[in-house]
């Protein structure tokens, strides 16, 4: 589990990788968060290209940090999902509740 | 519906296991040839079933979860997740999606996810003793292709 973050003109990108369940995510968040609250983004582009498991842990992560993003008056975008998490993703109706576009790989 | 190979597996409820039950659960179920999709919708609903173990019924304590898998005729895996915890005062408001007793990280979709991921799931709680999660699932598999 590595996270990588590049940060282009107030754009987060965070790059995520490995398995996210309830145990992975609690350090995941606090790297994403610490950037935030640092870098003050006014979108967060999670790209889940490199995951290659994520339970309902993975939907939680993107709703927090869309909450976070909100405080600041910003947008939170989710990319490169797999179709094998895109599953979950579909199930939670993230894409329709929440202001948060999610892009299938 | 006869059993015919079984597996049991007691782990603490401690997060770093979330991952173990889950491979170990699905690579016991690999006998029954799955294939990718069906094997990642096992480790998906067994991940929720083991974090509610931990998040929701030892809380802050800890405590033993038993996990057993029996393979049954017909290509069927049953999966039983099993805590000593606090037990579910409201079943059918817990198995509400997008409702979180813990709210904030939590997406309030665990039951959903084994409920859709999986043919059948049962749930037998009694509130300050425990709870137990059934969960059951046909394999089709690889070879399967009628």
């Amino acid at each position: 589990m590595k996270t990588e973050f590049d940060n282009k003109n107030k754009f987060l990108f965070v790059y995520l990788s490995g398995e996210i369940d309830h145990h992975s995510a609690i350090d995941i968040r606090m790297e994403i968060d610490k950037k935030i609250s640092q870098l003050k983004p006014k979108k967060l582009i999670l790209d889940y290209s490199d995951i290659t498991f994520m339970d309902s842990s993975g939907i939680g992560l993107i709703m927090g940090r869309h909450r976070l993003m909100q405080s600041i008056a910003g947008e939170t975008e989710v990319t490169n999902v797999p179709p094998k998490m895109y599953k979950v993703v579909k199930l939670s109706g993230i894409e329709k509740i929440g202001k948060v576009s999610v892009k299938q790989r | 519906m006869k059993v015919t190979n079984s597996m049991r597996t007691i782990v603490d409820s401690r997060s770093v296991n979330e991952g173990f039950a889950r491979v170990t659960v699905s690579t016991f179920a690999s006998q029954l040839d799955p294939t990718v999709e069906e094997l990642s919708d096992i480790k998906t609903a067994v991940s929720e079933a083991v974090t509610n173990c931990i998040v929701h019924a030892y809380r802050e304590k800890s405590g033993k979860i038993y996990i057993s898998t029996d393979i049954l005729d017909d290509s069927i895996v049953r999966i039983k997740i099993r805590d000593r915890g606090c037990g579910i005062d409201d079943i059918q408001q817990a198995m509400e999606p997008l409702y979180s007793s813990l709210g904030g990280e939590r997406a309030g979709l665990g039951f959903a996810v084994m409920e859709s991921f999986m043919d059948k799931i049962k749930v037998r709680s009694t509130p300050g003793k425990g709870t137990t999660v059934t969960l059951q699932k046909k394999i089709n598999g690889k070879y399967n292709h009628d």
